[in-house]
């Protein structure tokens, strides 16, 4: 039932039609709301640094003002796609793996799920090209193309490995109940030991590549469906053992990229 | 009509993406579970609107804020601004000379995050988990504080040439230490907070500041320090979500013994 049909919620309708409208209107309006107050910070850094700053105009203002036109309705069009299909269908094959009662088969999608979103996303892509033209540079490997192509693919599949790892290890513990700050704090330790004995230039990627692993489309994917087997398992809270899937993907892949860099 | 050929690109581009994420899933869906995905035609509609959705906001930065911000990092690093005069850079490096740079690390760092829609999902997940006790804004204000300061002085750090790992360490010293006296509810989602603010918005932008500023400093090198910035804006929400989680419990239990002592 739409909160505006519900008779034991109070709503305005008894205020006159106008009102009503007005409420509704609004109801309707709240993602478009919610998207622009969230470019409100972005404009007013925008305008302070290059107006009273930098003390020059804006290039273009029609151009950019139609560009944040179509950032606010993107937005909000992405939270109500979220809320539509990417949260049920999470939380959905959540319980669904539950039921089956296949902790295998929950491990498998757990992985596939990891490395297939990473191998191809975008930033990895782009970090890893950047990370070939490092070592290259710094005469690691040789300068040719192929060389550099190679590394650049060893990376992102390093990189892709790490985030199914990490699933699967997520997952695990989600059923087993572990608290997550052991295994993190144990993760932290493992980057220590790792940088000590990493090329320097590694380290730096390494450390970044923990931050552009998981994209868009995944993280609410992964947190649905952390939270939807914290809510399909008795005992579970889905406070505490639903959240912590993000995590778990943003650490491996340091470590993982720290080894790649001491083989390779 | 570069509007629709590069729109119609960005969503191929976009689509390319997505496919193999929803083969994973409904090839699991019909594959191994062997069950009807509920609400076909709301999940394909959710979808289509998560693609186009995702399509416009990628347009729309490429439209209004990348090409400006970048310029703006070029700007804020170039010699000529940092010290009136393109020749002064032979000196040694003052950090001091630089708070132009810190501030602006620090405000795009904080809208960037704030406008970054994996961190909206996240929220909007842990606000329906709670119960409402965590606010949407509450969470997302929070993490974009963290990066703000990690981004400030992750800048520092590329200014004074000061080696990575060792902040990184202090900073996991310091999450280590707060996850000891932090509440246990928060913990998961705080770690969690760390991984989902850096992804569309922030990456290009912060990359694009730090790099500038290595090229700019003498003695620094794109290669070693250019990089780091990301590791900083991933560390720092972790502390500032638990230390909100905390300053919030200090104010409750505050509030309590005032009421005891009435």
């Amino acid at each position: 039932m739409h909160p505006a049909d519900n008779p034991l919620v109070s709503h305005p309708r008894k205020q006159g039609r106008l009102a009503a409208l007005w409420h509704k209107t609004r109801k309707a309006a709240e993602p478009l709301t919610e998207s622009a107050l969230a470019l409100v910070p972005i404009v007013l850094v925008v305008a302070f640094f290059q107006l009273l700053v930098l003390q020059q105009p804006i290039p273009q203002l029609g151009k950019m003002l139609w560009g944040l036109l179509q950032v606010l309705l993107g937005l909000a069009l992405f939270v109500r796609g979220l809320q539509m299909a990417l949260f049920p269908i999470g939380e959905e094959m959540a319980y669904n793996f539950v039921r089956k009662g296949s902790l295998w088969w929950l491990l498998i999608f757990a992985f596939a799920l990891g490395f297939g979103t990473t191998v191809a996303e975008p930033a990895l892509i782009a970090i890893s090209e950047e990370a070939a033209r490092i070592a290259a540079a710094g005469q690691v490997i040789a300068s040719s193309d192929e060389a550099q192509n190679s590394y650049a693919i060893g990376l992102r599949l390093t990189v892709a490995l790490a985030v199914g790892i990490a699933l699967v290890v997520g997952v695990f513990r989600i059923l087993k109940g572990w608290p997550v700050q052991y295994l993190i704090i144990g993760g932290y330790l493992g980057v220590v030991i790792m940088t000590f004995f990493a090329p320097p230039e590694i380290i730096g990627i390494a450390y970044d590549s923990g931050g552009v692993t998981t994209s868009t489309v995944t993280v609410p994917l992964v947190a649905a469906l952390g939270i939807g087997l914290a809510h399909s398992i008795h005992g579970r809270d889905p406070l505490i053992d639903g959240f912590g899937l993000i995590a778990f993907a943003s650490l491996t892949p340091m470590i993982f990229v720290m080894a790649f860099g001491i083989l390779y | 009509m570069d509007d629709v050929v590069g729109f119609g690109t960005t969503l191929l581009t976009m689509l390319r993406d997505v496919l193999p994420i929803a083969a994973i899933l409904f090839g699991f869906q019909a594959l191994v579970l062997r069950r009807k995905v509920k609400n076909p035609a709301q999940v394909a509609m959710g979808m289509v609107l998560v693609l186009l959705g995702l399509t416009l906001f990628l347009e729309g930065l490429e439209m209004a804020l990348f090409p400006i911000g970048r310029l703006m990092a070029q700007q804020l690093t170039a010699p000529e601004f940092i010290y009136d005069t393109a020749s002064a850079a032979a000196g040694p490096v003052y950090w001091a000379d630089f708070l132009w740079i810190y501030a602006f690390a620090a405000a795009i760092g904080f809208a960037t995050t704030v406008a970054e829609p994996a961190l909206m999902a996240v929220a909007i997940k842990a606000n329906q988990v709670s119960g409402g006790t965590i606010t949407v804004r509450g969470l997302r204000y929070a993490v974009a504080f963290g990066v703000a300061i990690g981004v400030a002085v992750g800048s520092f750090r590329i200014v004074t040439g000061m080696p990575l790992h060792w902040f990184i360490i202090s900073g996991y010293v310091v999450v280590i230490i707060q996850t000891v006296f932090a509440p246990r509810l928060i913990i998961p989602l705080a770690y969690d907070s760390g991984g989902v603010t850096t992804s569309t918005v922030t990456v290009p932008l912060v990359a694009a500041l730090g790099l500038g500023l290595a090229e700019t400093i003498p003695g620094r090198s794109a290669i070693l320090d250019g990089f780091g910035l990301i590791a900083f804006a991933s560390l720092f929400p972790i502390i500032a979500v638990m230390g909100y989680a905390q300053i919030g419990e200090l104010r409750a239990k505050r509030l309590k013994r005032r009421i005891e002592k009435n």
